[in-house]
């Protein structure tokens, strides 16, 4: 029989004792551990990756002054091969990818109207597993050699046992496991991302509403969501085969090296779109507002976006033209990647006509997305070539590959990363970036980018091999290596304007205004930086670009008519705390954080065939899982 | 009077210029090293028809790339805001006809690019046939080449250094027992990968005689860099000359030599061979050494091939080529206790009677 007091002890569980007292606390020091809060774990995200992205620097520094000069003395072969190992591995996986989860985690959700995002303490888990994944791969420099099979990890150069010695030291093992772990991450990242683009939007904004910036991180989102198993495969395969002498690669045991070269690259192509296409989001939002016109067919560029996310799919074996795969098969895979060319194109085209007619405010991060779009289009232009297969059998795996995949994937990606950080660091610090500091940032790193990778188009079609540590006098590649050398630095000299202008603002920076750039979407509708809620109350939309026809409306001519402040455009004031409907957050959480510390455990635990730590990592992991499901996601506070 | 900021930006924009040309001048002054390792300077038909394919498209590259960047400088100067001029440009939302013309033109101009690229993959990929092929397979090691001649008329295996009769269609069957490696004479054809478990065809010709280098293009561990290889390609005459050179096996007296003096104590011959006649296949382990001498360089034609250089590669390996802890490699002898001068002497032997012509080095004079 069911009495009343069993009812209200279903409605009000007593609250559980655990080991660990749910924290509270949603400011100081330990609560960016126990954070849920979308914003806060964005710029973890992004601190995070910028330090990664500078240690990725430096071992391009080492890796180019080891170049500047033949027969190079500053690295050894063994270090050398670590380092464009661990450069790659770097930029592809602990900057490129966290940087967008970066910029999506902070805006996604603010560009939707949303208070956060679907699965907070997932997001929080995203974090933590590419923190700890990350410090787990560049632990192996100091527990028995980094990685040094390349980014890309061709079996069976790792995937041999470590006693042939084919590759010296424990750094395959590192990167194998390493990256299925980060692999779980971006997985868990984009479920979230999908989640809440389709189902957290703010009443009014339809799929055809939302920013470009949100269509294009749901794009990258689904391919990440299926791009990551193939790599796991593969990575899984590596370090059965290198550690359990399984014979997937094995050519000797009936084993097929090219299986792994299929895996990996029906991976890493969606990976080069995973990459580049969070750069062409940003520059989609910053090239309307500083034009002051919208974007030149929206519907088309998001279309384009999602075609490039389709066709993405149908490219991989381009990487693989000259393995001998055969001419039916290469034929196949070049029409393939110059139809890819299309949609590409017709984004730039777009860029280009949105800021025509513009009233054009060069200020910086306008600069970088310019320098985007003309240096991205350097890169898809020899990506192109590429698709004339013959040619690329004389290309692929030279300094040409190089200079085409910098063009897109640092002229494009970081300089859209640059115009990112300079654009939305207001909203997020509420501070603006030193303007002049700035352009002399954006000309150091478009004069040293330029003279970095220019020249190794050339160098490529003069044929000078990628990865080799060294080359001999009498090649005739030593200036254009020393011109690239010197060009690195200048980058450096860059970045390092920027680091100080991060210091100087954080010093001596004044308030930014509430809408410095005179926006356009649903982020600048609240304070900078928002309060945890985003939004007292969630916006209504009526239009594309909300925040701007709040502001703005078009007469007869097409013409821009400011509207006279109202309500509706004013940054509305904190929300009162005592106010009776009250605004729920989602409960900080120590879960997600312990259940990401039982994965480099259970992953040392199998490099070093330690299965007693291997257990105690499994034991973590199953115990954070069972305490995060049984908590509820908003603790009630009585 | 310009104001800074103007001269400021003129400035910038100016020095901008200048890189931009100093890179491209610098760049295309570049293009041609004679290095024998270069893709603009084809010596055979395959690397030939890859250029001829390449070169228009990318002058159309050129011309899209410079019209976009020019039309992006243009776009962002032209349509500048001025320091507090405040304009409320049309909105323009879209344009279907602009829109559907650049989507559709390069779709046309992708369209004339793939003809062209799909007859050359078809015409590159035919196997030939006919008595004046020759056929040599390339067997991948790491960090060295070796070919068997695999014709009735040759019969022989070396090392490194590949000679070849021009104007003749050369069959390379392409074979690795390791790791993948890459086979690369961009002078001569395309890189084709050579896969453990799958064999690989390339063809190369050479239409005039010379010397052509090439390397490991695919990243194959510690000594990629170090795997250089050089082809030869030689008129009929001087091309019998040197099959006939590498059929003529050592004087016996030379192999007992050899392998009582030398390899009894160091073990040369657990890797290497003094025979290379395909009939009488030896340890194929390390280069093959009947005619070492013979070759313009060795260790994967990195070291000039001079009695010093062979004297220190025999004395410390691992220290002149970076191995590793890879299994089976040629060990460092000075740890096993060889002498200076007893590397000297075996790099005198390897030098002076493997050489067909002992006198071409002055060290054997």
């Amino acid at each position: 029989m069911t009495t009343v007091e069993d009812a209200t002890a279903l409605l009000h569980p007593p609250v559980k004792r655990s080991i660990l007292d749910r924290p509270r606390s949603t400011t100081g020091a330990w609560s960016w551990f126990t954070t849920v809060d979308h914003k806060k774990i964005a710029i973890m995200y992004g601190a995070t990756a910028m330090f990664f992205f500078l240690v990725g620097g430096i071992e391009a520094l080492m890796i180019r002054l080891q170049l500047a000069q033949p027969n190079g003395t500053i690295l050894s072969a063994a270090r050398y091969n670590e380092f464009f190992t661990m450069h790659g591995t770097t930029m592809v996986f602990l900057m490129g990818m966290p940087l967008a989860a970066a910029f999506g985690n902070y805006f996604l959700p603010l560009m939707i109207g949303a208070r956060d995002v679907a699965f907070p303490r997932l997001n929080m888990f995203g974090y933590w597993v590419f923190l700890l994944g990350g410090a787990f791969i560049y632990s192996s420099f100091v527990l028995g050699g980094a990685p040094d099979g390349g980014w890309f990890g061709y079996a069976p150069l790792t995937s041999t046992p470590m006693s042939q010695g084919f590759l010296p030291g424990r750094g395959a093992d590192f990167w194998a496991v390493g990256l299925i772990m980060l692999g779980i991450g971006s997985v868990a990242t984009a479920v979230n991302f999908i989640v809440t683009a389709l189902n957290m939007r703010a009443p009014g904004m339809t799929m055809m509403k939302m920013p470009v910036f949100v269509w294009m991180m749901l794009v990258v989102a689904f391919l990440t969501l299926f791009a990551m198993p193939p790599l796991t495969a593969a990575l899984i395969q590596v370090f059965m085969d290198r550690n359990f002498h399984t014979n997937f690669f094995n050519a000797a045991a009936g084993g097929d090296p090219l299986l792994y070269q299929n895996l990996f690259w029906i991976f890493g192509h969606p990976e080069v779109y995973i990459l580049i296409l969070p750069g062409m989001a940003i520059v989609s939002e910053i090239l309307p507002v500083f034009s002051r016109k919208p974007l030149f067919g929206y519907s088309v560029v998001v279309f384009s976006g999602i075609a490039i996310g389709f066709l993405g799919w149908g490219v991989w074996a381009h990487h693989m033209f000259a393995t001998g795969i055969g001419p039916i098969a290469t034929s196949a895979f070049s029409l393939s990647t110059m139809l890819i060319a299309i949609p590409t194109g017709v984004k730039i085209f777009n860029w280009l006509a949105t800021v025509w007619g513009g009233s054009v405010r060069l200020r910086t991060p306008m600069l970088f997305a310019l320098g985007f779009i003309a240096q991205f289009t350097i890169g898809g232009l020899s990506g192109v070539l590429h698709s004339i297969v013959p040619a690329d059998t004389q290309q692929t795996d030279t300094y040409f590959v190089v200079a085409h995949f910098h063009y897109v994937l640092f002229g494009g990606l970081v300089f859209a990363i640059f115009g990112g950080i300079y654009y939305w660091y207001p909203k997020i610090f509420g501070k603006l970036l030193n303007e002049k500091l700035g352009k002399l940032n954006f000309w150091l790193m478009v004069i040293g980018f330029n003279l970095t990778f220019f020249p190794m188009h050339f160098l490529g079609m003069e044929g000078e091999p990628r990865r080799t540590y060294t080359y001999p006098n009498g090649m005739g590649w030593g200036t254009l290596n020393l011109m690239a050398t010197i060009g690195a630095f200048i980058i450096a000299a860059g970045v390092a304007v920027f680091l100080v202008n991060v210091i100087f603002t954080a010093i001596r920076g004044e308030r930014a205004p509430e809408d410095p750039w005179d926006a356009r979407t649903l982020e600048w509708l609240t304070s900078s930086p928002p309060p945890e809620y985003n939004f007292a109350e969630i916006p209504v939309v009526t239009a594309r670009d909300e925040f701007w026809h709040r502001k703005y409306t078009e007469d007869d001519e097409g013409r821009l008519v400011k509207l006279p402040p109202s309500d509706a455009s004013r940054i509305p004031a904190r929300h009162d705390p005592s106010e009776p409907h009250g605004i729920h957050m989602p409960s900080p959480s120590y879960w997600p954080f312990v259940v990401a510390l039982g994965l480099p455990i259970i992953g040392y635990g199998f490099v070093f065939k330690l299965w007693w730590l291997l257990a105690i990592g499994v034991v973590i992991l199953l115990f954070g899982i069972n305490a995060w499901t049984s908590e509820p996601a908003t603790e009630e506070t009585h | 009077m310009l104001d800074r900021m103007q001269r400021l930006r003129r400035g910038a924009v100016t020095a901008v210029g200048m890189a931009a040309a100093v890179v491209v001048l610098a760049s295309c002054g570049a293009t041609g090293p004679r290095n024998h390792q270069n893709t603009i300077h084809p010596a055979g038909p395959a690397a030939q028809k890859i250029l001829n394919l390449f070169t228009p498209f990318f002058w159309v590259a050129v011309v899209i790339g410079a019209a976009v960047v020019g039309m992006t400088i243009f776009i962002a100067i032209r349509f500048r805001e001025k320091p507090g001029e405040e304009r409320n440009p049309v909105q323009t939302h879209g344009n279907v006809v602009l829109e559907v013309s650049w989507t559709i033109i390069p779709f046309l101009i992708l369209a004339v690019m793939a003809v062209p690229t799909v007859a050359t993959i078809f015409n590159l990929a035919k196997i030939p046939h006919g008595r004046d092929v020759v056929h040599v397979e390339v067997d991948a090691r790491q960090w060295f080449w070796q070919y068997v001649y695999t014709d009735k008329d040759t019969g022989f295996y070396t090392a490194n250094e590949m000679h070849i009769p021009i104007n003749h269609p050369i069959e390379l069957t392409l074979k690795s027992n390791n790791v993948i490696h890459s086979f690369w004479v961009p002078e001569l054809a395309g890189k084709k990968d050579v896969v453990p478990g799958h064999t690989n065809n390339l063809e190369i010709e050479a239409s005039h005689p010379g010397v052509f280098t090439g390397q490991c293009a695919e990243y194959c561990g510690l000594s990629h860099a170090n795997m250089r290889l050089r082809v030869v390609a030689q008129t009929q005459s001087d091309y019998d000359a040197w099959v006939a050179q590498q059929k003529t096996p050592l004087a016996p007296s030379k192999v007992v030599e050899f392998t009582k003096d030398i390899s009894a104590k160091w073990g040369c011959l657990s890797c290497h061979s003094v025979t290379n006649l395909t009939s009488n296949i030896g340890v194929t382990i390390g280069p093959n050494l009947t005619h070492v001498a013979d070759r313009e360089a060795f260790a994967g034609d990195i070291y000039q091939m001079t009695q010093s250089n062979l004297a220190k590669w025999v004395y410390n390996a691992p220290a002149r080529k970076p191995a590793g802890p890879l299994k089976g490699w040629m060990p460092d002898f000075s740890a096993e206790g060889m002498t200076m001068p007893q590397a000297q002497q075996i790099a005198h032997f390897l030098l002076c009677e493997t050489a067909t012509r002992p006198t071409a080095h002055p060290e054997c004079r």
